[in-house]
């Protein structure tokens, strides 16, 4: 199996089974504060890390390119409220345009 | 419109009630489901296949968790990277299931077929209905649009994609930094959220040139589960007058 594979199919079971185990778990292990509290943080530092390093890393060095370019659209249109396939066609175009010109 | 399967009928919620509820089900089911392309494409895109792309839309059914897994495996990152990214992504899903159980009150083989349409949107829809019926309802008609649609925008997404060509010249590179800002933007609702994500943010782009791929965003996952253990981080919404 590729390692493509691998890893779809791994994290796919294993997402699907994180679900199921909520709706099965006895009410009290993830009432505790605690669990509470990292499952609320849990995604917004994981999205926060993946937007950085999706947007400033080339491999394992830092990059500044048209990307930002497309990010910093992005963050407008957010302000404005657009919907999120106007956002992420927005950026790819902004960033499109400019590699297009350089 | 035709009665939905899976939900029971209840006397005590009119008709004008279930229509309303159905009606704004499918409005987010549409408005979710359509923005698969952009999964799809970018999937295919960053070198994963046709088929690939799918059996993530079919089998793990939970957006930022597809996007993270494209992202980290795009970027160079080993296979228990993309997949502690995306499982860790994931978890909040557990905690939707825990509300959604008692709220939903099935059993057996519907609890077990409910788990896999557990996302954002089914549970944000289910658990704003005032009683069981419209819980139930919401549930399923905002789960099962979201997941049609999302499952055929990816096919469509995918097969777009890899038509493309490179996708650096399309700016689709570009489009995945924006679909996890726009995922992240509706969870900054305090100053302490924004603040973590400032600092998860930093941190990521400091261990990039010090870590192999992948590890900088599993770092910052890190944090959120020692910052967690913190009990001034209540995860209770703002009270009213909190300032935003």
């Amino acid at each position: 199996m590729t390692p493509a594979w691998t890893a779809v199919l791994l994290a796919g079971v294993g997402c699907l089974a994180l679900k199921v185990a909520g709706l099965a778990m006895p009410a009290r292990v993830l009432e505790r504060p605690a669990v509470a509290r990292m499952t609320m943080l849990l995604p917004v530092a994981l999205l926060a890390a993946l937007v950085a390093v999706q947007t400033l890393a080339d491999g394992t060095r830092l990059a500044l390119d048209a990307r930002v370019a497309g990010l910093g659209a992005a963050v407008l249109l957010l302000r404005l409220r657009a919907p999120f396939l106007l956002v992420v066609a927005t950026a790819a175009g902004v960033a499109a345009l400019l590699r297009a010109l350089a | 419109m035709a009665p939905v399967p899976l939900v029971e009928s209840d006397a005590a919620t009119p008709p004008a009630g279930r229509r309303r509820v159905i009606a704004d089900s499918l409005g987010v089911g549409l408005a979710t489901g359509a923005y698969g392309v952009s999964f799809g494409a970018v999937a295919t895109a960053s070198g994963l296949g046709v088929a690939q792309a799918c059996v993530l839309s079919l089998l793990m059914f939970t957006g930022a968790s597809q996007f993270a897994l494209v992202g980290v495996l795009a970027g160079g990152g080993s296979v228990p990277a993309a997949t502690g990214t995306a499982l860790l992504l994931g978890v909040r899903n557990s905690l939707y299931g825990l509300r959604l159980a008692s709220l939903l009150g099935w059993r057996g083989w519907r609890r077990l077929g409910a788990a896999h349409l557990v996302i954002d949107e089914s549970t944000a829809m289910a658990t704003a209905q005032p009683d069981r019926a419209r819980a139930r309802l919401a549930f399923v008609v905002t789960g099962g649009s979201v997941f049609v649609l999302w499952n055929l925008s990816t096919l469509l997404g995918a097969v777009a994609g890899s038509a493309l060509g490179d996708p650096r010249t399309l700016g689709l590179d570009a489009a995945v930094g924006a679909a996890f800002l726009a995922l992240l933007w509706p969870r900054l609702t305090t100053g302490g959220l924004r603040a973590l994500a400032l600092v998860a943010a930093v941190l990521a782009l400091a261990l990039v040139p010090l870590t192999p791929a992948g590890v900088p965003v599993l770092a910052a996952g890190g944090l959120a589960l020692l910052v967690g253990l913190h009990p001034r981080w209540d995860p209770a919404p703002p009270q009213p007058g909190t300032p935003r």
